[in-house]
């Protein structure tokens, strides 16, 4: 039951945004937004007293002849995912209080349809109805980048949907051919999927069915080419949502969707796959090493930071998984403070070109040092989120392949390099004339980064719950590849 | 007593958040003193340690705080480790640690910004407690990375300054080079012995044989490790620019404990090293080779903080031929004398900078001698014992060194010798050209002339005092007096190294080095007080080696040129051509062909969701289609 609240509860706040006056509609946004995260608190602790509850479950028919069914559920790896996308939506949806989008209650109405889709992703537990919230999901952001992008909004958002759209067309393909072979009646239901029989010589050409569309949506190199530009001209709730939430839905299709299902085409091609993942990571970052605009910066770091998640996912063993749900939700966090920073920035100063910055640090305590911690995360310094998930991404990696290792353990260099880098010319050196005009953060701002900074400490030295509610769900997953073998 | 352990580290923190909090509302007296008094009481607390440490028979004490990271079979506890390396290692850097926060709060008195100073100082020494206590390599790293951080911010602390911030940038990154060899190593620890605690992996390391590829392996991973924190060929150029910080932040972090961080680790893991001969043989070669290029380096700069730069990066080098050649007893002794001396060299350059206005070019300098009487004093041992003169530490811990190496190689030995003949020379030359001659500043820098208050000369006479008995822990064999230092350390060194120099061989060392020194005092003081040579201008330099030196072998140019700048240049080729006009181009080109998607390109334009419920109503035919096959 409470699965349903849950999933629904947003959709509810999405018709309210849409009927209140622009006024009032910020507040109405956030107090809903919290009140989903207390659903999901509530949801957690469930889950945590008894994670398999018959609360948390819920199976309907839903189109029976099709053995379509509404099928939702919650292990370790979906709730982790769940609890993301409700704790980041309050945040995000406060980090917009300064910017007076016009039309709001659209604005923030697509957001909780965002939500819901998300959440939607996250619980499937039925592949049918998995592939429809993962469409469902598209449209809002689409909106939302469309209606409040920037100059050159048509053309990139076109891009974006068109190409994650095709991706996605793929992977419904994939899905209909695991369906046609699940035992008879056929099934989209989860464990009907697992069960398919399927020669390996298909489950090559499903791994990449499936793979394309996920990597699209990551992105993975080299499918990454709408990224940049889409995070760059996005408002900045609509890069939060894609980089901080939405992107995450790639990652989990790849552990839920494809690990399980399609063992042999991962064992045949997931190395391949891994390889295009580290590639990525030292290309994403050579190129943020270039980049002049501070947002276009953060979009290729997080094509880094993804690409290194999802090498983990490849790497196929405990670490590696657990690495990536730990980094699911650091990156989450990391990339929402960061794109924050831009924003603030942006707002202040009517640049995000590094050049035309630089002094910040002068009037500025407090965001200096906040920056700094969210800037620390994500270049994964222990005692930070980003170290816990890094350090176990890589161990994975290299207990797969230590060359492997070595090449994605780059990031721990170039990280450093351009985020170094883009801070010292934002914030450090002389104050110019414009710098003088950079005030001190407002309440709103204040909270949304130091929720950010205190997630990323807590993360880093108390990274224990995470681990532990997502284990015993990835070992799970690892019985069913290995029961292939 | 270990219930109090986890304070220890703890007290900084604390120290760090509340200055750190309160900032500027606190008067620098009691930024300092509240930053002081934190190191100060984790000073007290490591004394109650150590004493417990050295009464007892040291059965290694594991404290666990909590479960930090576990993931399958893989267990890391954040938890200390107490035993006798860390309760030594821990005196040192809470010690020195509390001399050089004292020193501070006089330093720093005219900075508006000192409580953010004295917070990152308090920030550098909980890292370093926790790299020092940690009981596992992973929280070994912790703090290995978070010293990093410190020092970037203490380096860059004055951050309006555009040369500075590069200094601090270039120290983060070349220490994470070295934290990715460090982490690679840390990963084949746990496939290799499943476990990354020092415990497990030492009683695992100890049923392997000689020389074995994993642990070869291994000791050249950490050690890549080591050569950036403590300043090793090829990742040593950082350390000379991370001069830019305060004085006392040298002396703390760039000479006294931070940097010697990598000795610690190596003396750390001395079961794994002490397996690969073949690894330390190249951690010996690569201390030589630093050790010598360092110390000529050093002879041509007129930079105070400079000079005392190289020679911390050449002393370093010194460690790790002991550490190579199996002496690690001798590396730590070394680590110890260093840490009094250097600290004293720099918070005596730091007096000296104070007293001058700031000037750090000693050709602008000379005759401090009367102005700065304890400054001079204080000097004058710091140099003594750096450069071996006995009974002053360096002498002790440096004779050490080379009578340990004359037994692994006598090339190796020689070098080490010519070196030590350099470090004199670039030492007495500073001292002449700094306390004697004529004053050659500015008159104005001449009327302010003065000596510095006694916050900062107290821990320079403590110092002093360190630094001429603190070389009595480690006697040799020939004074008939016990080796305490080796004696308190036998228990966690695995396999001493013999150390089986003869006693004609020592004496000869001895008296040898005695008459060198005599030889190079009276050279030095003829040329530069006698003959009141000064080092020319910087546009007068001689060609030739000269320009050589002075231009530090242009090694700056050449990272520059074969790491730096083609980085950057392959970047932005990759940008602007593989991105945009290779990759994106090819998806747009793919995209254009397609004569249906140029369809809905068109009205998506115009309209909104055209193409969405398009391609929906396609994907809904699909599944009908598809399950009616089946």
């Amino acid at each position: 039951m409470i699965t349903l609240v849950l999933l629904f509860f947003p959709l509810l706040a999405a018709l309210g945004a849409w009927m209140l006056r622009k006024e009032s509609v910020k507040v109405y946004a956030l107090v809903s937004a919290i009140f989903e995260l207390g659903i999901c608190a509530y949801a957690l602790q469930q889950f945590i007293l008894d994670p398999a509850s018959e609360a948390l479950l819920v199976d309907y028919w839903w189109m029976k002849d099709l053995g379509i069914s509404f099928h939702l559920g919650l292990d370790g790896i979906s709730i982790l995912l769940v609890a993301l996308t409700n704790l980041l939506t309050p945040l995000i949806i406060l980090s917009s209080f300064r910017n007076n989008h016009t039309n709001a209650g659209t604005f923030y109405g697509l957001i909780f349809i965002m939500q819901f889709a998300l959440n939607g992703v996250f619980m499937a537990m039925d592949g049918f109805l998995f592939y429809i919230f993962w469409e469902l999901a598209l449209l809002p952001i689409w909106f939302i980048c469309l209606l409040w992008g920037g100059a050159d909004k048509v053309r990139i958002t076109l891009k974006f949907f068109i190409y994650t759209l095709s991706g996605s067309l793929l992977m419904l393909l994939g899905l209909i051919m695991v369906y046609l072979h699940t035992p008879a009646p056929s099934s989209f239901s989860i464990d009907a999927l697992y069960s398919a029989t399927l020669e390996p010589s298909m489950q090559g050409w499903l791994f990449w069915c499936f793979f394309l569309a996920f990597a699209i949506k990551i992105p993975i190199f080299p499918l990454h080419t709408w990224q940049p530009d889409t995070y760059t001209d996005a408002p900045a709730q609509g890069s939060m949502l894609l980089s901080g939430i939405m992107l995450k839905m790639g990652l989990y299709g790849i552990i839920r969707w494809m690990l399980p299902v399609l063992p042999d085409g991962i064992a045949t091609w997931g190395p391949t796959a891994l390889v295009l993942c580290a590639i990525g990571i030292v290309y994403a970052s050579c190129l943020a090493l270039v980049q002049k605009d501070f947002k276009r910066l953060i979009a290729y770091s997080s094509i880094a930071h993804v690409g290194l998640i999802a090498a983990g996912i490849f790497s196929l063993n405990m670490q590696g998984l657990q690495g990536a749900m730990v980094q699911m939700l650091a990156h989450g966090v990391n990339v929402v403070g960061l794109f924050f920073i831009a924003d603030i920035i942006q707002r202040r100063m009517n640049t995000r070109e590094m050049q035309a910055l630089g002094g910040l640090a002068h009037n500025s305590p407090v965001f200096t040092i906040l920056f700094m911690l969210i800037l620390l995360g994500s270049v994964a310094l222990p005692l930070t989120n980003g170290f816990v998930g890094e350090f176990l991404l890589l161990n994975g990696i290299y207990q797969y392949s230590a060359s492997m290792a070595a090449l994605c353990g780059l990031t721990v260099i170039l990280g450093a390099v351009y985020m170094l880098r883009a801070y010292q010319k934002v914030m450090l050196g002389e104050p110019h004339a414009r710098s003088a005009e950079f005030t001190g953060l407002h309440t709103s701002e204040k909270v949304v980064l130091f929720s950010c900074a205190l997630l990323i400490v807590a993360g880093g030295i108390y990274p224990k719950p995470i681990l532990t509610i997502a284990q015993p769900a990835l070992e799970d997953v690892l019985v069913l590849i290995q029961d292939i073998y | 007593m270990h219930q109090f352990t986890w304070l220890i580290p703890v007290l900084p923190l604390l120290g760090f958040l509340v200055v750190g909090i309160f900032n500027k509302r606190l008067p620098v007296t009691l930024s300092g003193g509240i930053a002081s008094a934190a190191v100060f009481l984790s000073f007290v607390l490591s004394l109650a340690i150590f004493r417990e440490v050295q009464l007892q028979d040291s059965v290694p004490e594991r404290i666990v705080l909590f479960e930090w990271i576990s993931s399958g079979d893989l267990q890391i506890d954040f938890s200390f480790l107490i035993d006798r390396l860390s309760a030594i290692m821990l005196l040192v850097v809470t010690g020195v640690g509390t001399l050089i926060h004292i020193y501070s709060i006089g330093y720093m008195h005219h900075e508006q910004d000192h409580a953010r100073y004295f917070s990152y100082l308090n920030l550098f020494v909980f890292f370093m407690l926790l790299l020092v206590m940690g009981s596992n390599y992973i929280v070994m790293f912790a703090g290995w990375e978070g010293v990093g951080l410190s020092s970037y911010l203490l380096i860059g602390f004055w951050f309006k300054n555009t040369a500075y911030n590069d200094a601090a940038k270039k120290a983060f990154i070349m220490n994470r080079i070295g934290d990715l060899g460090f982490l690679l190593g840390v990963f084949l620890i746990y496939t290799t012995f499943g476990s990354v605690n020092y415990k497990e992996v030492f009683d695992g390391a100890r049923n392997f044989g000689m020389d074995n590829p994993a642990i070869v392996a291994i000791c050249l991973l950490l050690f890549v490790g080591a050569m950036g924190k403590s300043a090793q060929i090829p990742l040593y150029t950082w350390l000379p620019d991370a001069m830019a910080g305060p004085t006392p932040v040298s002396a703390l972090i760039h000479a006294a404990t931070m940097v010697t961080a990598g000795i610690y680790m190596v003396v750390r893991s001395n079961v794994l090293f002490s397996l690969a001969p073949y690894a330390g043989e190249i951690v010996a070669i690569v201390g030589l080779a630093t050790a010598f290029f360092a110390a000529s380096i050093g002879l041509r700069q007129n930079d105070i903080k400079k000079v005392l730069a190289y020679s911390t990066v050449s002393q370093l080098g010194y460690m790790f031929v002991a550490l190579g050649v199996g002496a690690y007893d001798t590396a730590l002794f070394h680590v110890i004398t260093h840490a009094f001396f250097k600290a004293l060299l720099f918070l005596g350059a730091g007096s000296v900078i104070h007293a001058m206005s700031g000037e750090q070019d000693i050709r602008k300098m000379g005759a401090l001698k009367a102005k700065l009487p304890v400054t001079h004093f204080t000097f004058l041992i710091g140099t003594l014992a750096i450069a071996g003169i006995p009974p002053f530490a360096g002498f002790f811990s440096k004779d050490e060194i080379l009578a340990v190496t004359h037994g692994h190689s006598l090339v190796m030995f020689t070098i080490l010798v010519i070196t030590s003949v350099m470090t004199a020379v670039y030492m007495f030359r500073l001292y002449w050209l700094v306390f004697y001659g004529d004053f050659r500043g500015t008159e104005l820098q001449k009327s302010h002339l003065h000596e510095s208050p006694l916050s900062m000369t107290i821990p320079l006479i403590v110092l002093a005092a360190l630094s001429t008995l603190g070389g009595f822990i480690g006697m040799p064999e020939i004074f008939h007096a016990p080796h305490i230092l080796r004696e308190f350390l036998a228990p966690v060194i695995w396999k001493v190294s013999p150390h089986t120099a003869s006693h004609s061989f020592e004496y000869m060392l001895i008296a040898g080095s005695m008459v060198i020194l005599a030889v190079i005092i009276y050279l030095t003081h003829s040329n530069y007080v006698k003959r009141k040579q000064v080092p020319e201008a910087d546009d007068q330099i001689p060609s030739g080696i000269s320009t050589i030196l002075s231009n530090k072998y242009y090694v700056d140019e050449l990272y520059d040129t074969l790491i730096t700048k083609p980085l950057n240049a392959l970047s932005d080729f990759a940008y602007r051509f593989v991105e945009l006009r290779g990759i994106d181009a090819i998806v747009n080109g793919v995209s254009k062909s397609l004569t249906g998607l140029s369809g809905v390109l068109k009205f998506s334009q115009t309209g909104y969701t055209g193409g969405y419920i398009f391609s929906m109503v396609i994907g809904i035919i699909l599944i009908l289609v598809l399950s009616l096959m089946a």
